[in-house]
């Protein structure tokens, strides 16, 4: 178990873990994309009042989801690396960020199209909506806070208290749509109780979602690779690397 | 399918533009991200091996680093 923790912390050993996980994950991650994005756009019916505009849930509620699951990870990535020091915790943290931003710009832009042939509007100023351009300036905080300082670990630990301070963010995204008035509609998938959504389009949904959560993981293994290397470049193990790469 | 012809598929009943352009936005940013750190990974090894390259080649040459 303690040797396990021990490892983690070695980045030759999570560099090559990493790239293990890659070869088989972002192949399979291509293929479940692809066949979830044909599925939604090509083989589910029409939904019986939107019509055809609602396909775009297939990649608005992946990416929302995704976006939000992906600030714990970053949150808690934080925490890790404030409490532990671990260096490999403060990487993923930063590898996190401009995933989690480029997701929740997904989510706002699909949300923003879908909104005006269902809502009649791009955007309208209510909680989720805010809450969620909140979480956007959050995570492009976190980046630009860490390129902002000289001294990595200042920045480190800056990232790691606004990610932290920013979770405050995360239940009030879950919750605006219960505790205000809003166009957004509540969630349909439910753990408990029943789905509001027929499993003809909930399974290509579900794909979906799992999807994301695998683009999610890709992304970070591999940002977490190319910052491995970047703070190891002075290491043999790298320079070793790199002449194999010339090679 | 749920469509009859690729020009439905297209036009979904008036939906078209902005399901597709919600679906081609999506792809373009998720292909950023996936690419973006082997592109830097690559970068940063192409300088790696640069600067040893010069460094043998160079007037001091010291054969045991590398």
């Amino acid at each position: 178990m303690w040797s396990f923790f021990h490892k983690l912390g070695s980045p030759p050993w999570l560099y090559r873990i990493a790239g293990t996980i890659l070869r088989w994950l972002l192949p399979l991650t291509l293929v479940t994309l692809a066949v979830g994005l044909c599925w939604g756009l090509l083989f589910t019916a029409p939904d019986f009042r939107q019509g055809n505009s609602y396909r775009i849930i297939y990649i608005h509620v992946p990416a929302a989801v995704v976006a939000l699951a992906g600030y714990y990870v970053m949150a808690i990535a934080g925490a890790v690396s404030l409490i532990w020091r671990m260096k490999m915790a403060d990487i993923a943290m930063k590898a996190c960020a401009p995933i989690g931003a480029a997701l929740t710009f997904i989510a706002l832009v699909t949300g923003a199209i879908w909104g005006k042939p269902t809502w009649g509007t791009w955007w309208v100023w209510d909680a989720r909506i805010t809450s969620m351009l909140i979480l956007l300036f959050l995570y492009l905080g976190v980046v630009a806070l860490y390129e902002a300082y000289d001294n990595k670990e200042a920045a480190g630990k800056a990232c790691a208290v606004l990610s932290l301070v920013g979770m405050v963010n995360i239940p009030i995204i879950y919750k605006s749509v219960d505790w205000w008035y809003s166009l957004h509609q509540p969630a349909s998938i439910k753990f408990t109780g029943d789905s509001t959504i027929d499993p003809s389009m909930l399974y290509p949904l579900l794909l979906m979602i799992g999807a994301f959560y695998a683009v999610f993981t890709c992304c970070l293994l591999m940002n977490m690779r190319a910052e491995i290397l970047e703070r190891e470049a002075r290491t043999n193990w790298v320079k070793k690397l790199a002449l194999e790469y010339r090679a | 399918m749920y469509f009859q012809s690729f020009n439905e598929a297209l036009v979904m009943d008036g939906h078209g533009g902005y399901v597709w352009a919600a679906y081609a936005i999506s792809l373009l940013v998720l292909s950023l991200i996936l690419l973006a750190p082997r592109r830097r990974q690559q970068r940063f090894l192409r300088q790696m091996a640069g600067e040893q390259k010069r460094r043998q080649q160079g007037p001091t040459v010291n054969t045991e680093v590398n």
